[in-house]
């Protein structure tokens, strides 16, 4: 078996919180293959977000990481700042939710992108604003020549997400985490995006981790999908099994929360309750108090994340079980 | 049916200043160009569109909380002016309005009790003992237990405190509620809850919903009739159903074939090119035009207006698609 492109180990963050710690990713282990999109999703405060900046080593100095990363198969614990930094852009590339905000406003974008092309492949720069101007026609901004003397306020909110992803590119990235990279987007332009996004890891084969609250468009165009809820993974699966067949009562409840556009109209089967504070975790299994099927043991332990299938994990002690959402509904 | 809402050839439009900040040549940006709706007693009209449509404009307008250049809006058989007179005082009552960021709506230095109370003492309805009484029944309906009373609004989660706000909203008994994205700054797994609050409240209290997103899986779920706005105008407007499953206008059908959703995973999307123009330089004849994968040179020179369909629907459209369904009922 080939190694994997990155591995994540027990991964868990505390913040520090009014002279207490509050742990906010609680042993997350993930892989990630070659040229693979992971979505992973859930709702605020489930920590995935916290797990992507730990893994790339983001997080603020005052947060505590534990746990391992593995790129390659080589831990990146070890590694300096400036190796760190040559990790991020040219072997793992980061786009976030609100392009315009990533973006600097006092410079030119061709100016941007072209720095990004010297940092990472060492071009001189005139050769980098030549590169600058393939990559942006590369992400299919129209007329690339001139808009690379734009500044970012001149570009619409999605032309500016195609420049990040364009600056995500330049480094020939193995691994592209794309951090909610619709969110703030209309959604004809969020169609855009998603299409663009998928091109591109056709042409390049570059793994893609999506991170997003959306099941819709974690859907779209991944391969494989991890839930998370109040800092742990719950579920794991291909993407189609994870959709026709949800193990997790989370997943489940999910699932049946989230109104469609097609299919028989429904009444929603909303999730009782709201998610836990983390400083303030219920005991046991953290969704026990808003699950249908939680039993007694469910408050007394926490369930692991257990291989239920060749390539699908699930943490609940009721897997398998009825499901319960159809019953309430 | 008289509808309890009537709105005619709504216009706003603002005068601005073109490219070159201070010194660029004076423009019009027609956030609002002629709409028109009605919405019959204890219905949901929902709004949809992207962002600069003019779907918050024309809220704002037929509220009256902000002065139209033309039309009119009938509320229960009376204009509704943005003079702020007694008539316009007492018909804020009648019609209410739910935000989207629910703690920017509230204030945080005043519990939920307090809040919930504020609109009847500023109304003065009722003696001090009658509000708080009021409170307690309002709350219970939106699903606040009385021990949320003497909280603020910090110590609550995204969900209570859209509750709070609409608890603020109903203790007015108002007829009309404007819900404006009520539901985008939440969580999936509470969006339902608020979903399905709303769905109950309007059968309980007899409410119509003016509702506006951009999520048309949303006001599928909500909706009695959907209108569509592009550019300040309203390009379609029809049954949920028949507009989600056949949509008559390319735009809607553009619009519906973007959402993604777990059902349609790995179906091919006709994406729609290009960014919406601006609402300063509206092309002209249809606005769509530029975008349309139907356009015709008629399209190019003449507006369309919004006429009637044979199944009851509307739609702005010289060649709307009439047969082919966007996506097959699963």
């Amino acid at each position: 078996m080939t190694v994997p492109l990155i591995e994540l180990k027990d991964l868990t963050v505390d913040f520090p919180v009014g002279g207490n710690w509050v742990r906010a990713l609680h042993g997350v282990s993930l892989t990630i293959r070659r040229g693979e999109a992971l979505g992973l999703v859930g709702e605020s405060g489930s920590g995935k977000s916290v797990t992507w900046l730990a893994a790339t080593k983001l997080l603020p100095a005052k947060a505590r990481i534990d746990g391992e990363v593995l790129l390659d198969g080589k831990p990146i614990q070890g590694l300096t700042r400036d190796q760190m930094a040559g990790v991020r852009g040219k072997r793992v590339a980061l786009i976030f939710q609100d392009p315009t905000s990533s973006l600097n406003p006092v410079h030119r974008v061709g100016t941007q992108i072209a720095e990004s092309v010297r940092l990472h492949r060492g071009f001189d720069a005139a050769a980098a604003r030549a590169e600058a101007k393939r990559l942006l026609d590369r992400v299919h901004i129209p007329s690339a020549a001139r808009r690379l003397d734009d500044y970012p306020h001149e570009l619409s909110g999605g032309t500016n997400q195609r420049v990040m992803i364009a600056m995500a590119l330049a480094g020939e990235p193995d691994l592209l985490v794309a951090d909610e990279p619709t969110t703030a987007l209309d959604v004809t332009i969020q169609a855009q995006i998603l299409d663009l996004l998928a091109e591109m890891r056709r042409e390049t084969g570059m793994a893609l981790v999506l991170i997003s609250h959306d099941l819709g468009i974690v859907a779209d165009i991944t391969d494989r999908v991890a839930v998370m809820y109040a800092g742990r993974i719950v579920e794991e699966a291909p993407v189609d099994a994870l959709f026709d067949d949800p193990r997790h009562p989370y997943t489940q409840g999910l699932l049946a929360a989230l109104p469609d556009v097609a299919g028989p109209r429904r009444r929603l089967t909303a999730i009782p309750g709201q998610v836990p504070n983390p400083a303030a975790l219920p005991p046991g299994c953290a969704f026990a108090p808003r699950c249908p099927a939680a039993i007694s043991g469910c408050v007394t332990a926490i369930p692991s994340l257990d291989a239920v299938a060749a390539d699908r994990r699930t943490a609940c002690f009721r897997a398998g079980h009825a499901t319960p959402w159809e019953i309430a509904a | 049916m008289s509808a309890l809402l009537e709105v005619e050839g709504l216009v706003k439009h603002y005068h601005v200043r073109g490219g070159g900040g201070l010194f660029g040549a004076p423009v019009v940006l027609k956030a609002v160009d002629g709409v028109s709706f009605a919405i019959p007693a204890g219905r949901t009209l929902g709004l949809v569109g992207e962002s600069g449509c003019g779907k918050s404009t024309t809220a704002r307008l037929v509220l009256g909380t902000l002065a139209r250049d033309d039309g009119q809006v009938m509320f229960d058989g009376e204009p509704v002016g943005s003079v702020r007179d007694a008539r316009w005082r007492s018909q804020r009552r009648a019609m209410q309005m739910v935000y989207q960021d629910p703690l920017s709506a509230l204030d945080r230095r005043l519990t939920v009790g307090k809040q919930v109370m504020e609109p009847a003492l500023v109304h003065g309805l009722g003696a001090a003992a009658e509000r708080h009484e009021k409170a307690l029944s309002i709350m219970d309906a939106v699903g606040l237990s009385s021990r949320f009373f003497d909280r603020y609004p910090h110590e609550l989660s995204g969900g209570q405190r859209q509750r709070v706000v609409l608890a603020r909203a109903l203790i007015l008994s108002p007829k009309l509620l404007v819900c404006d994205e009520p539901i985008s700054a939440l969580d999936v797994s509470i969006q339902a809850q608020v979903i399905n609050l709303l769905v109950d409240l309007q059968e309980k209290f007899s409410l119509t919903y003016l509702f506006i997103s951009h999520d048309l899986k949303v006001v599928r779920q909500v909706a009695h009739e959907v209108a569509v706005m592009y550019l300040g105008r309203v390009v379609e407007r029809g049954d949920p159903e028949a507009l989600f499953h056949a949509p008559a206008h390319p735009y809607t059908q553009a619009l519906v074939g973007a959402i993604p959703t777990p059902r349609t995973r790995g179906r091919a999307r006709a994406a729609l090119q290009g960014d919406p123009p601006s609402p300063i330089n509206t092309p002209p004849g249809c606005s769509f035009h530029p975008r349309c994968p139907r356009a015709e040179a008629r399209c190019r020179s003449e507006a369309p207006l919004l006429r009637p369909l044979d199944d009851g629907r509307f739609a702005a459209c010289h060649f709307p698609v009439l047969s082919t369904p966007a996506r097959e009922a699963a």
